[in-house]
């Protein structure tokens, strides 16, 4: 039997319907076809598949898809505003802190939770912070810098 | 000259022409796709090492009505010893046909042995388990000792010895030994005032790249079928697919779809020949994807090794003789690098007297791949803790030593060349005087340096460039861009055409829509595809010029062009390339640049990079304080890109000496196969790394160019383990300097 789930998405209105045992990750991709959230490892160790439920940073492999009845999901795709690119995303662009590109989503969304929970982190609270998240291409060097990068403009527009 | 170049774009950081939809969201990877009408194929793996499969028996899945198609490899029709023979089949057709599908063995825990496609995910892993498989368990093989001594399991019953110098008499477990040698190793030994002679070994690791295998393909026999997946050679799929199931490369449309990393481990097939067969025989469009677990237990882990090492030195650091003895796992199947590992081993140093064998061994673990600079850092590890344990024993300054030894230009490598103008020394200078090595080493603390060498390669590739009656255009290239490859074509194309980069849109084109190009690995892309780019935009200059001689009235040798406009010589009219472009329609129709070309001279890169660490004597855990990757590119055309690869590559090689290992249980099973036990390095494992680009140009490139993907995983091993050593006081002989392993040296040292 499927359940009938009620959520927003990025503002709007989605509804969608789940097995018991389907993952949010499954339900955004594969109902919703929301593909910019990863599925990397599908146990929360890789932070590919990361999202903001009701505020709060989650692997959404690890979140079934009826726990987000009711509640506001915000991924990748919402991040930006239509052509407008928020500071986080232009900066990972300006300091080449992708390669590949497949852990970026992931990575966007946990600076962005970062940065909100904490707008003047040292570099190591970020490299802490974003230890969930894990990219094989970079090295992560370039996504530090690009982190804090985007952490001093927007205090600046703070 | 290279060097004494102006460019306008080669050397700016630009941002890359993919990055919006990879930053949004909005890049499709293999997993992205979906098609209508499309179901889902699941694979059954083996839950054995080493069995004979005694029976297999699809009759009730098969009946399922959830169930659409079963495959097996009875599948395969065109798995013939002809077309191998003939040449017109790679000789590993065998092979590939039999990891993908076991035949009538199971070789590794996880092997796929059969394949359903069922309505939904979840209907076609349910399917699995109506499938009947019956097994002869046999003992696995798991170790390079275990596989070699004396009465071992055998993997291949038929499989002998390729290499020996008398023909091998009875099948075994090696599959082949290479030799290479130069100059006389008993006499160079002889004049040695100093040997150092030690034995290593490395893990069997993964690639780690986070994006799981995953395909979406549609059969159709009417059309070319449809493959979609993330790989590194899309028309190397497309070879690989038509040769398993008897087709012509005609018959099929590989798309490459973005690529969430590879690594050398997207370079071959594993779920697309499967969905291929599960669609043909359903009439559905198919999708499979890998889980992690999967990754890990039937994808491409790099070899294990064990090298002997030594080396003979007069008591002034000169290098008399180099020998080496090299094992790599190949996993189930041959082919692990042994090769490139005989050969890369002790080519940074010109030394007259070297000999180095490598022995191919199968053992009972996933078909090895290839993994960036594929066999280098296992061999090259065993070289540079030696010539650093030398130094140690000699009282000279790591650095110094190598530069007494230096490969240089005109130096004979081991493997036939002599190497043309290469920038080791330029690296090993670069490091002498970098802020790192000149900085004083923390309390506690070891530091450790290591050279590296990759050869890189050129081969084939086909660009074309379209110019729109504006005068934008789009770069038309078919190598996959795995790490920013396109913002370097559109720089390069910019540059020859004097546009702005962001008025030619490079596009990845499926197998139809651009001929031939050899797989994104070797370190070739900017180096080949780029040399392509440069010639067909070479080719629209011509036109250009030729168009605006037309225009003017006069012979395209009365213009020039340059930064994007054509002069006439004989007067002072000028026009730019845009409206060239606009005028197009009167000279004859728009304009298409193209190139295909077989690139040559592609430029060795060298490598040294310097670690320091720290080691927690409580608890064995290693802590990087700090490190610096320098590293010849020849000519930078995007140094961020270029940067990034070096701090990839080093990254990767420290969690290769520090963490990554596959590990066993008794009866063959991989114990860490996800992310949280097999670690790899995390962001608050790592500091910055540091980077040096050393530009000596590789003057068969126009702009100077050298492969930089893969040599920078070459020297960390070597780097970490010799820091570690340094800060424990102890030899370090085995990968990785795990927690355990570090400690329990610690407890023994006392």
């Amino acid at each position: 039997m499927k359940t009938h789930v009620s959520t927003v998405v990025n503002g709007d209105a989605v509804e969608f319907l789940c097995s018991p045992s389907d993952t949010l990750l499954h339900a955004l991709r594969n109902e919703i076809g929301l593909t910019g959230t990863k599925e990397g490892c599908g146990s929360g160790d890789c932070g590919a598949c990361s999202v903001m439920l009701d505020g709060a940073l989650v692997c959404s492999c690890l979140v079934l898809g009826v726990e987000a009845q009711g509640s506001q999901v915000e991924t990748i795709e919402g991040i930006a505003h239509q052509d407008k690119l928020h500071v986080i995303q232009e900066k990972f662009l300006e300091h080449a802190a992708l390669q590949c590109g497949i852990c970026t989503p992931g990575l966007i969304v946990s600076t962005k939770a970062l940065l909100e929970e904490n707008p003047a982190p040292t570099e190591e609270e970020a490299r802490y912070y974003l230890a969930g998240n894990l990219c094989r291409c970079t090295g992560y060097d370039k996504i530090i810098k690009a982190v804090m990068d985007a952490a001093d403009v927007m205090r600046q527009g703070a | 000259m290279s060097e004494a170049r102006e460019y306008q774009h080669i050397g700016q950081r630009t941002i890359r022409p993919d990055g919006f939809d990879k930053v949004t969201g909005k890049a499709n990877y293999g997993a992205d796709l979906s098609i209508p009408g499309m179901i889902w194929g699941a694979i059954l793996r083996s839950p054995h090492a080493h069995a004979k499969i005694t029976s297999l028996d699809v009759s009730e899945a098969e009946a399922h009505p959830d169930v659409f198609a079963v495959a097996t490899y009875q599948d395969f029709p065109s798995v013939n010893a002809e077309a191998v023979a003939a040449g017109t089949a790679r000789k590993d057709l065998f092979d590939t046909a039999a990891n993908v599908l076991a035949d009538t063995k199971v070789l590794y825990h996880g092997h796929a042995i059969a394949a359903v496609a069922a309505r939904t995910e979840a209907a076609a892993q349910a399917a699995l388990e109506l499938i009947q498989v019956a097994y002869e368990v046999l003992d696995p093989v798991l170790t390079i000792d275990a596989a070699i001594k004396d009465g071992a399991a055998l993997l291949h019953d038929n499989m002998m010895t390729q290499g020996l110098l008398e023909p091998a008499s009875a099948a075994s477990n090696i599959a082949a030994r290479m030799e290479l040698k130069k100059g006389d190793i008993d006499l160079g030994f002889e004049a040695a005032d100093i040997i150092v002679e030690r034995s290593y070994e490395t893990p069997t690791v993964h690639q780690g790249y986070i994006e799981p295998h995953a395909t979406t393909v549609r059969f159709d026999d009417n059309g070319p079928s449809m493959i979609w997946c993330p790989t590194q050679g899309h028309f190397d799929v497309r070879a690989r697919v038509a040769q398993l199931l008897n087709m012509e490369l005609g018959q099929i449309k590989v798309v490459a779809s973005e690529i969430g990393g590879g690594f050398g481990g997207k370079t071959t097939v594993y779920l697309e020949p499967v969905a291929l067969i599960l669609s043909k025989k359903s009439g559905r469009p198919v999708k499979m994807t890998m889980s992690r677990e999967d990754v890990f237990r039937a994808s491409g882990p790099a070899s294990a090794s064990q090298s002997k090492v030594k080396i003979g030195a007069k008591s002034d650091g000169t290098i008399t003789a180099m020998q080496a003895s090299l094992h790599y796992e190949a996993g189930a199947f041959k082919g692990s690098p042994m090769g490139p590992g005989c050969m890369t081993i002790f080519t940074p140093y010109d030394v007259e007297n070297m000999y180095v064998e490598g022995f191919d061994v199968v053992v009972n673990k996933p078909k090895a791949a290839a993994y960036r600079a594929p066999g280098a850092p296992q061999a090259e590890f065993a070289a540079e803790m030696a010539v650093n344990e030398l130094a140690s024993k000699l009282g000279m300054d790591p650095i110094d030593l190598r530069l007494k030894n230096a490969a240089k230009e005109g130096t004979q490598t081991i493997y036939g060349p002599k190497l043309k103008t290469v920038g080791l020394e330029a690296c090993l200078l670069a490091a002498k005087s970098s802020p790192h090595y000149q900085s004083t080493l923390q309390e506690n603390a070891g530091r450790g340096l290591a050279a590296g060498f990759w050869f890189n390669i050129g081969g084939q590739s086909s660009v074309m460039i379209h110019l729109n009656p504006d005068g934008t255009g789009s770069i038309i290239e078919g190598s996959p861009d795995i790490g920013g490859s396109r913002a370097s074509m559109q720089m390069m194309a910019a540059e020859v055409l004097g546009v702005s980069p962001s008025t030619l849109n490079p596009i990845v084109a499926d197998t139809e829509h651009v001929a031939y190009n050899q797989t994104t690995g070797g370190s070739r892309t900017t180096f080949a595809t780029g040399m392509a780019v440069i010639e067909a935009a070479e080719d629209i200059v011509d036109q250009l010029k030729a168009r605006a001689a037309e225009l003017w009235n006069v012979t395209p040798e009365q213009v020039d062009y340059k930064n994007g406009v054509a002069y006439n010589l004989s007067s002072d009219e000028r026009l730019s390339l845009a409206e060239i472009c606009a005028k197009a329609e009167k000279t004859g129709g728009q304009i298409t640049g193209r190139a295909n070309i077989n690139a040559r001279g592609a430029g060795p890169s060298f490598a040294v990079h310097l670690c320091d660490v720290q080691v927690d004597p409580e608890t064995g855990k290693t802590d990087v304080l700090r490190y610096t990757a320098i590293q010849d590119a020849g000519k930078a055309i995007h140094p961020s890109y270029v940067e990034g690869q070096f701090q990839g590559g080093a990254v990767q090689g420290i969690g290769w000496a520090l963490n990554e290992e596959y590990v066993y249980s008794a009866d063959g099973v991989m114990e860490n196969a996800g992310f949280l036990d097999y670690r790899i390095p995390l962001a608050s494992d790592l500091p910055e790394i540091e980077t040096i680009i050393v530009e000596v140009p590789n003057s068969f490139h126009p702009f100077g160019v050298r492969g930089v993907g893969e040599t920078g995983i070459v020297p960390p091993l070597a780097a970490v383990g010799t820091a570690v050593s340094e800060a424990i006081g102890l030899p370090i002989t085995s990968l990785p300097c795990s927690p355990p392993k570090l400690l329990e040296l610690i407890m023994k040292r006392g």
